[in-house]
């Protein structure tokens, strides 16, 4: 259960999280609670796994190369395979989708010999085709997804 | 694209996990780095300038908050037109990501990507509704790959 700190938190802090010496007490300066009350929040909404952490975003492509990946695997198969993929330090996203393409994935490597290697890696260590479907124009608009906090 | 030299490299991966939750968040990197955290915040501070960190903050993730249908939105628009629609799919405040990718013929014709994220059914079919009447008569077709299961998911980028 989300407390109404939680929320702020949550609504008001997925961007500009200070750049200071002490960004907790920041926080809590704004919000009329104390630096303690800010950080236990976080720390629960990290153990909840409500938020996956608190830092820089990176868009794709600004530090090192990126790719979106798909392979079409026998259901029989999928679970193997999609161990062999999430094993690479380089996949850090990885997903089974409804789909004829069913795992989708993502590689980021230092540069494009290396993100080439790994597609060309994983297709050998699967034994299927990989389809690499790198960015070539992002459409992000800044505005943050705008979360619905409403209990339901 | 600006070079980074290596201390700016180290500070990105050391944050990639996430900043400790600590009274001092930068001084702990700074101290794990060997450097000072004047020094952390200021290379945050410019690689945030330069749009290399494109915000600092928390990380929701939206499975957790009730989004359980999050969809994998793809559409095949005319190559003339999808700079100009890819911009205002990606101002949807439901979209999450928007992006231009390769079609990969003949298994994949979609070339515009979008990310929806609701918490029903009903939810995600009236936002794929909202970008089909943004794309009109240049939606050429389009599929949603729904995640069955997150296999691995972290914002770690340890591949750089």
């Amino acid at each position: 259960m989300l407390t109404p700190l939680h929320k702020r938190l949550l609504n008001d802090y997925q961007r500009d999280f200070p750049l200071s010496p002490t960004p907790y007490q920041d926080i809590a300066l704004e919000l009329g609670v104390s630096e303690e009350d800010v950080i236990d929040a976080f720390v629960e909404l990290d153990e909840q796994d409500v938020i996956t952490r608190i830092g820089p975003v990176i868009p794709p492509n600004r530090i090192g190369v990126s790719t979106l990946a798909a392979i079409a695997v026998p259901e029989t198969e999928l679970e193997a395979v999609a161990q062999i993929i999430s094993a690479y330090p380089e996949v850090n996203h990885n997903y089974e989708r409804e789909h004829r393409f069913n795992l989708w994935f993502v590689v980021i490597a230092a540069d494009a010999q290396h993100l080439a290697q790994v597609l060309a890696d994983i297709e050998q260590q699967t034994g299927y085709p990989v389809m690499s479907l790198p960015l070539m124009e992002d459409y992000f608009i800044d505005l943050s997804f705008k979360l619905d906090l409403h209990d339901d | 694209m600006p070079v980074l030299d290596a201390i700016d490299l180290a500070i990105m991966r050391a944050t990639q996990a996430g900043l400790p939750l600590t009274p001092e968040p930068y001084q702990s990197l700074a101290t794990q780095l060997g450097l000072t955290a004047d020094d952390v915040m200021k290379r945050m501070q410019y690689m945030a300038d330069l749009g290399i960190i494109r915000r600092i903050g928390a990380v929701p993730n939206h499975y957790k908050l009730g989004y359980r249908f999050n969809g994998m939105t793809v559409w095949n628009v005319p190559d003339a037109y999808i700079d100009e629609l890819g911009q205002k799919v990606g101002a949807l405040d439901f979209v999450s990501h928007c992006y231009h990718r390769p079609r990969h013929l003949p298994h994949w014709p979609y070339n515009l990507f979008a990310m929806v994220h609701g918490k029903t059914q009903l939810d995600v079919d009236r936002q794929i509704a909202s970008i089909a009447a943004i794309l009109g008569d240049h939606n050429l077709g389009s599929d949603v790959l729904y995640s069955t299961k997150i296999l691995k998911k972290t914002g770690f980028r340890s591949g750089i």
